[in-house]
């Protein structure tokens, strides 16, 4: 008697155990591909003649502080972290939304620029226009709203063509992100450039007080639109899951001829993921505006669109991934000045590890070889090429 | 992309030039603007042209690629790196440097690829992952050399990036030889004309070689047993397999074919076009290349044909500047330069959506193969 129940509590421990592994598995080899990538990273930097430790522990201070650096510094590390890392998450959300759908959003960089541009028109044109002045809690959504509606028609125009003219998405996000550079360049040259005579900027006038967040802490830049842009993430995560329309999202992206005989409304879908994934790239904008810079200034949102991208696929298009994603990701660009401080190593490097982790993270074969992990078995299909 | 879809495309060119000679007539000779138009058109479409016939490969084997911006971006940075290296350090004559440079180039182009080729054929990683590692990577590794290289610990140009021992030169047609003896004693004009004809055939050699290349393409991939096999490679890979072709290893070469085109695009920029690197120099240029793929229909020639129309809206959008003071009232708009450089991305688009409409990948395009 005494015999059965010990086995039977061994064979609960065992099982118990075997669903620890099976359930840390999808958190456990992206952090032993980090730790590769970061191994990786020290040859190269001791091959250049650096100190390894020095620049991790640089990287480390300078994204999230540490005792040594004192609160004060520590806490401002830790907020420019979170700012980095606002607009990479709503990015990431809209490119692997879009992934979800089936389809490739090559082109957040430039629904974010526009997103950007009618938010702070926005922000500083509306209570001129209406004559009176807004309280924030009217002027401020609408500023992101506008930002949010202004991406969302820029990439559901793209949708359409796909939907209606079959135009290949890739190619009209390219092209549609050339033409929202030029158009926020000729914008913000002409008839929005900040009017004050000393401005040789291409950048537009600061939006008001009501259409600017409050700040979540004196003298720190970090805003409220990081904790926004922590709900959106749960909220798409709901979207995709809970939803009708998630549902009818998830199933065009697996297979569009099934989702037409399923009765799903393949156009109409098509057309709305393209929108909510331009509307969240624009969101991006929108709170770079409101949150942080409360203006916009050309060439502020360079490389964000294609970091996108890469975060995206880190965070395998799962809205939490995502998150999870861009905070390694803002980590390690804003860790990258202390790093560079103290051992003078380029903060290129940065961008050499993180194609390391997306190498690893993707190949997760390499990183169970060298671990000696067994694999689940199970391939997740997270592109379709082209779709076709 | 059928013959009718070429003409429609070569109607828009000559609509795109035409307009210019419209405008600049007033202060330039027709013949001056068309062949100063065809010199840009033809030096903006190499890079592209050859980028799209790197996509092409890759994609018609089955692989998709979306790294042709870092495996340019990575081949520019090496070809200029190592025809530095031949000079000032090696001391060979500029004639040797550029030369190894341009061979680096095409062989840096050659291991993105085979990186491209081992993460998604042999670990069958996500293809698109695959090609965003190349396009992150090349920029992390040329920035970083860039800086470590020259300005590094123990680098031997200590702190200073050198002079490029220079560019690739024009290859001369002798029309101008042959011709100018026709025009008579008395006409400088009529040798004038010719000269100005002459300088669209000086082509330097990349230029040529892209152009030589899209048929070449075009003939090996529609003609020969190795384009018949890479085709089935990437429409169906199972029915392949099954009558003998080894689908790895075609899926390999192609791929590090089309590496090779990516370096040689890379070489363009810092060994054919200008003797200098600077951090992100190819600029998207890949992405463009990629959209004239899609827009081509995945063929050698339709890609070409893409980046010739890409061309042609760069070189409106350059003489619209030249020709800024004589551009009558009515069309004011078009002084605006950001207004003038959206005509390239919307007339894609136009042409895209309304011409072209549904393009078609190859079938197994961006499927693993597992056996």
């Amino acid at each position: 008697m005494q015999s059965e129940k010990q086995t039977n509590s061994l064979s609960k421990f065992t099982s118990s155990l075997k669903r620890f592994i099976e359930w840390i598995d999808p958190i456990l080899v992206p952090l032993l591909a980090i730790l590769t990538s970061m191994i990786v990273g020290g040859i190269i930097i001791k091959s250049v003649g650096g100190d390894p430790i020095l620049a991790y522990k640089g990287l480390l201070e300078g994204s999230f502080g540490s005792a040594e650096l004192g609160p004060v510094k520590s806490q401002r590390a830790m907020s420019e972290t979170a700012v980095w890392a606002t607009p990479y998450i709503f990015a990431g959300l809209a490119v692997a939304l879009a992934f979800k759908g089936g389809l490739f959003n090559i082109g957040a960089e430039g629904q974010l620029a526009l997103g950007a541009v009618f938010s702070s028109l926005i922000g500083y044109a509306l209570p001129g226009w209406l004559g009176v002045d807004l309280p924030t809690i009217i002027h401020l959504p609408l500023a992101i709203l506008g930002g949010l509606v202004m991406g969302g028609i820029w990439a559901g125009i793209v949708g359409a063509l796909k939907a209606y003219t079959g135009g290949h998405e890739v190619i009209n996000t390219i092209m549609m992100n050339y033409i929202a550079l030029n158009s926020t360049s000729f914008l913000l040259n002409g008839v929005m450039k900040d009017p004050s005579p000393t401005n040789v900027i291409a950048r537009t006038p600061l939006i008001a007080e009501s259409a600017r967040f409050a700040p979540m802490f004196e003298g720190l830049r970090v805003h409220w639109g990081f904790v926004l842009a922590l709900f959106t993430a749960v909220f798409i995560w709901w979207l995709l899951n809970k939803t009708t329309l998630g549902f009818e999202i998830r199933t065009v992206g697996a297979n569009p001829d099934a989702a037409h005989y399923a009765g799903v409304n393949v156009k109409r879908t098509l057309i709305l993921t393209m929108f909510i994934s331009g509307a969240l790239a624009g969101m991006a904008g929108a709170i770079e505006v409101t949150g942080l810079n409360y203006r916009h200034e050309l060439g502020f949102s360079q490389g964000y669109g294609f970091d996108a991208i890469a975060i995206a696929l880190l965070g395998k298009s799962h809205p939490i991934g995502v998150v999870l994603a861009s905070i390694l990701f803002a980590a390690m660009r804003n860790g990258a000045t202390r790093m560079q401080f103290l051992t003078q190593m380029p903060v290129d490097l940065i961008s050499m590890i993180q194609a390391f982790i997306l190498l690893f993270v993707a190949a997760d074969a390499i990183v169970r070889f060298i671990f000696h992990i067994k694999s689940t078995g199970e391939r997740v299909v997270l592109t379709r090429g082209w779709g076709g | 992309m059928d013959w009718k879809r070429f003409g429609f495309i070569a109607i828009i060119i000559v609509v795109l030039f035409g307009g210019v000679v419209a405008v600049g007539q007033a202060q330039q000779r027709p013949l001056l603007i068309v062949t100063s138009m065809l010199a840009t058109t033809i030096a903006v479409a190499t890079p592209l042209t050859l980028g799209a016939l790197s996509g092409v490969f890759c994609e018609r084997a089955g692989v998709v690629n979306i790294g042709i911006e870092g495996m340019m971006l990575a081949s520019a940075f090496f070809g200029w790196l190592a025809a530095i290296y031949m000079f000032h350090v090696f001391e060979y004559p500029t004639g040797i440097s550029i030369t190894v440079g341009a061979l680096f180039a095409i062989i840096t182009g050659m291991l993105m690829g085979l990186l491209h080729a081992v993460l998604s054929i042999t670990f069958k990683v996500d293809q698109i992952i695959g090609g965003t590692v190349i396009n992150i990577l090349a920029v992390g590794l040329t920035g970083f050399l860039n800086r470590q290289m020259f300005f590094g610990k123990g680098s031997v140009f200590e702190g200073s990036i050198p002079n490029s021992p220079g560019i690739l030169p024009a290859i001369h047609v002798p029309i101008t030889e042959i011709l100018s003896p026709l025009c008579g004693a008395n006409s400088p004009l009529c040798i004038e004309n010719i000269a100005a004809i002459n300088r669209v055939f000086d082509q330097k050699p990349i230029a040529l070689s892209a152009i030589i290349l899209v048929f070449v393409s075009h003939y090996v991939l529609f003609n020969t047993r190795w384009g018949l096999r890479t085709r089935a490679v990437g429409e169906h890979p199972k029915a392949a397999d099954t009558v003998g072709i080894n689908v790895i290893k075609m899926r390999y070469a192609n791929v590090l074919i089309g590496g090779a085109f990516a370096g040689l695009a890379g070489a363009y920029f810092t060994i054919e076009s200008v003797p200098s690197f600077e951090p992100l120099l190819t600029n998207g240029r890949g992405f463009i290349s990629l959209a004239a793929m899609i827009f081509g229909n995945w063929t050698p020639i339709g890609a070409w044909a893409a980046a010739l129309v890409f061309g042609a809206s760069s070189a409106l959008q350059i003489n619209m500047q030249i020709f800024r003071a004589v551009i009558p009232p009515h069309l004011a708009f078009l002084q605006q330069s950001y207004i003038v450089g959206l005509i390239p991305y919307i007339l894609t688009m136009i042409i895209l959506t309304g011409i072209i409409g549904k393009t078609t990948p190859p079938a197994a395009d961006g499927v693993p193969y597992e056996k």
